[in-house]
């Protein structure tokens, strides 16, 4: 598929003169034929019988041929099931993304090879995705596109970086107790007034045995105090549940949690951290009512992850991991193409005094745009057929939303439904789309030779 | 099915090496007239040499013992059975026999004409299974199919350690259920583990509320598409899911997370330690996930417990099952003689003793079973009154076992938003009437 590399071959000898007697001509036919046969017989049975047999096959139902005749309502399936309009338009997608982005990255990359060290390296590196398995790939990118940030990669990279600037809080999981307790800012607040000598029970559940703190102790309750706002802060459970709200034998406090007291204009006017038994003592409160509640940094939840493979972002992730496949095959062509390119021409466009980026815009991609459109049409024929790395990558529960169109031929024929007869209006519309790149590329070919 | 495969493969390893020796077939008396009947059957089964086959190829040796001339080419045709013998089907070359795990399927070949009814064997199957049995192996009121492995499905799972520290007991109610969910939640402890990545888990749900809601026969209506799906006691069921759907803090890795996660990743998010889960709503083909991916032993780690009932009553018990179907594509001596033994108590016990096997064969005492797990989850379809078989396998596969489409596709959105329950009915219904249609 280089185009730079034109070959010249040295001329075949002259083919030996045609024998004088009637019975040569005929000779040489069977000659031909016959050493065409194998190929013919190949292409026959494995490629026009069942291509042939498809397109008849798509104008029939489900379960067979006689009796079955549906004319054209397999393809009127095709163009008003939602499902199958999905794989359509998400194919259209591919169609207009990836080509462009894989030429484009591939000429960067096959630029950028010929002026750094280790270029070899790199481009072992960049082109190694090519000798992995479509489906091998996407099993590795779906696990690195893990929500999970203790599983995939890319989000446990999200939850190092934020986790730097926004720490995690001790809490990060609890929830009220009772339903006196309600969230606030990202914090809560007991919905009770309290005045000063008033009792604070700040009971949170839903905290895992295991991130309760080491030094945690039996809760208690501080006595009530003149003047003073005490409290606790525990967690709110026993096994078998226990009595909501209430401190009981069992129920350990939770220390190092920031409290907070909010004045009626909800102001915050005191702020401490609880000792290990959960209580707190807010002193020298002046009169008037306040609310206590806990402050929004105990329960700063860590980084939880993009739903990368989720409903949003699946199309886009699927076409990321195709791109990083592809870079390294457009970057190798293009690369062979730019050591080909006459170098004297770069030189006198240098020596003229253009500069890089018109040397790059202006000589060299005009000098390669047939190998870029090897790139691109090659590309467009991939991403017509795309359906390995949908099929591994895209959890099931968003097959509808990454839908494409070989892979809707598949579960249709093969999968479940076992409609030959949509199946085979898909694979022929799959055809169709695919014939006329196919024609530009041989035109193109022919042109070359 | 494909996926019950790799458990049941788990469940059938360690469960095999659990057993005491290997089943030394019976030998019945040996009937002079056996071995005139001659011919060779070829089978094509799920099971590969990594799962059943060595099970099955001891149920066909011990065949052989009482039929010497009948040769039987089982071929382990592994997960894509489905799609093979569809295309040899529709290529005119079917095998003379076949192990298929979704009824739906049958039907469609008997609409189709492609199968023998098995009416030969019918008084050998009344006489080993309940009549429950026979009505699931019964297409257009003739017997087509024989049911010879079953999955209870109406089981739950729960990791014993999170109850403990919860202070929970097993759940004989719908509505203790729910009440103990929320200790759990309490205790820290996300309850539910849903493996909503695939939407067969959540069909599963579905069908076991709608089982213990209304019972077998209605259950079978909607099945059959009979009942609609827009019909109010859907709308009972989908309410009761939502239930548990609904309560996102309480569903390992919330909603998004349960989206993703595929079944064996929601088996280890329950057993793994520490737990991200309590409890597991699947088949008995969990335990062999769990033993064979996390560390939680049996008893002591992991167990049990039926679905709890929702409605009293005869169904409160009722048994939503899955499992092998053999049918046949000819007819003849050889394989009349083989079918009749394959329904026999002593075919069933060769391979329920190895472990990873249930069958509805009252003949089959529950003590067969090698370990007290296995007894506990399949102990239940032996005595069970009212059998039914997995709803989304009984459907038109189009609706009911398509990843990503129909039924499975439809309770994924339902699990992404439990609250559009009118929504999803009306989406079903149409999914439903365009694949019963066809």
């Amino acid at each position: 598929m280089t185009a730079g590399g034109i070959t010249a071959e040295p001329p075949l000898a002259a083919a030996p003169p045609p024998p004088a007697d009637q019975g040569g001509r005929l000779g040489r036919y069977i000659v031909g034929a016959f050493f065409l046969a194998p190929a013919l017989f190949m292409l026959g049975v494995w490629m026009v019988y069942p291509a042939v047999y498809t397109i008849i096959r798509s104008f029939f139902g489900p379960t067979g041929f006689i009796g079955h005749w549906v004319a054209f309502d397999n393809y009127k399936t095709l163009f008003t099931t939602s499902n199958l309009t999905t794989a359509i338009k998400n194919n259209a997608i591919w169609v207009a993304v990836v080509p462009a982005m894989v030429t484009a990255v591939g000429l960067v990359f096959a630029v950028l090879t010929e002026r750094v060290r280790w270029a070899v390296a790199f481009k072992t590196a960049v082109f190694l995705p090519m000798a992995i398995s479509a489906f091998a790939t996407g099993v590795t990118w779906r696990i690195m596109y893990q929500q999970d940030p203790n599983l995939g990669a890319i989000n446990a990279l999200g939850k190092t970086v934020s986790g730097i600037f926004s720490p995690a809080g001790p809490l990060q999981s609890a929830l009220p107790s009772t339903p006196a307790l309600v969230p606030k800012g990202g914090g809560m607040i007991l919905k009770t007034p309290l005045r000063p000598g008033g009792v604070a029970l700040l009971g949170v559940t839903g905290i895992p045995p295991d991130q309760v703190p080491k030094s945690s102790v039996q809760a208690v309750t501080p006595p009530s105090k003149d003047g003073e706002i005490v409290g606790t802060v525990w967690r709110d459970f026993k096994p078998g549940g226990g009595k909501p709200g209430v401190v009981e034998k069992g129920e350990l406090g939770l220390g190092g949690v920031t409290v907070q007291l909010e004045n009626a204009a909800g102001k915050v006017v005191q702020s401490t951290k609880s000792k290990s038994d959960g209580s707190f003592i807010f002193s020298k409160v002046s009169s008037g009512t306040y609310n206590a509640g806990i402050g929004a940094q105990t329960f700063a939840k860590p980084f939880a992850g993009y739903a990368w493979i989720g409903p949003n972002l699946i199309v886009p992730s699927l076409l990321i991991a195709y791109i990083w496949i592809w870079a390294g095959f457009a970057m190798v062509v293009i690369g062979a193409g730019l050591a080909a390119m006459p170098r004297d021409v770069l030189e006198a466009a240098r020596t003229d005094g253009a500069t890089e980026w018109q040397t790059f815009r202006r000589v060299t991609v005009p000098l390669l745009a047939p190998v870029l459109s090897v790139v691109f049409v090659t590309m467009i024929i991939n991403v017509l057929k795309v359906f390995d790395i949908v099929y591994a990558l895209a959890p099931e529960s968003e097959y509808a939303k990454a839908n494409v169109i070989a892979l809707a031929m598949y579960f249709t024929a093969f999968q479940g439904a076992g409609d030959f007869g949509v199946g085979s209006a898909i694979a022929v519309f799959l055809f169709l789309l695919v014939i006329p790149v196919l024609a530009l590329n041989i035109r193109r070919f022919k042109r070359e030779v | 099915m494909t996926r019950t495969r790799v458990a049941i493969v788990a469940v059938t390893v360690v469960t095999a090496l659990l057993a005491a020796g290997l089943a030394g077939a019976r030998t019945s008396s040996h009937l002079s007239g056996n071995a005139s009947i001659k011919g060779t059957i070829t089978f094509d089964g799920i099971w590969t040499s990594s799962s059943g086959q060595k099970q099955f190829q001891d149920i066909i040796n011990a065949f052989n013992k009482v039929y010497p001339n009948v040769h039987v080419n089982y071929k382990p045709v592994g997960n894509n059975l489905p799609t093979v013998l569809s295309t040899a089907v529709a290529g005119g070359h079917p095998p003379d026999m076949a192990d298929i795990a979704q009824p739906g399927t049958i039907a469609q070949f008997v609409k189709e004409g492609k199968l023998k009814p098995i009416t030969y064997a019918k008084s050998t199957i009344a006489k080993n299974f309940a009549p429950a049995w026979q009505q699931l192996g019964t297409y257009s009121g003739k017997l087509y199919a024989l049911v010879f492995k079953a999955a209870n499905k109406s089981v739950v799972w729960y990791n014993v350690p999170a109850f403990k520290a919860a202070g929970v007991t097993p759940p004989k109610t719908f509505a203790q259920l729910l009440k103990d969910a929320q200790t759990i939640k309490a205790s820290g402890t996300p309850a539910y583990s849903i493996g909503g990545g695939e939407g067969w888990t959540l069909t599963d749900m579905f069908e076991n509320i709608y089982l213990r809601t209304f019972g077998a026969a209605k259950y079978d209506a909607l099945s059959q598409h009979k009942i609609k799906w827009t019909d109010s006691s859907v709308t009972t069921a989908l309410n009761s899911m939502a239930k548990i759907l609904g309560d996102t803090s309480n569903i390992a890795g919330g909603t998004s997370g349960a989206l993703q996660d595929s079944f064996n990743q929601s088996v280890t998010n329950a057993f793994s330690s520490p737990p991200k889960a309590a409890m597991v709503f699947e088949a008995d083909f969990v335990g062999g996930v769990i033993t064979s991916s996390t560390k939680a032993k049996p008893g002591t780690g992991f167990n049990t417990f039926a679905w709890p009932s929702i409605t009293p009553g005869p169904d409160a018990s009722a048994v939503e099952i899955a499992g092998d179907l053999f049918v046949t594509f000819r007819d003849n001596p050889a394989i009349e003689a083989f079918v009749k033994y394959l329904a026999s108590a002593q075919a069933a016990e060769i391979w329920a003793k190895q472990g990873g096997f249930g069958t509805g064969n009252h003949n089959v005492p529950a003590s067969i079973y090698p370990d007290p797990i296995t007894k506990a989850t399949e102990a239940p379809i032996l005595t069970a009154k009212s059998v039914v078989f997995d709803m989304s396998d009984n459907q038109p596969p189009a609706f009911g076992a398509t990843a990503g489409q129909g039924e499975w596709g439809l309770f994924q959105d339902f699990l992404k938003n439990p609250a559009d329950i009118s929504g999803i009915q009306k989406q079903l219904e149409t999914a439903a009437a365009a694949a019963y249609k066809k």
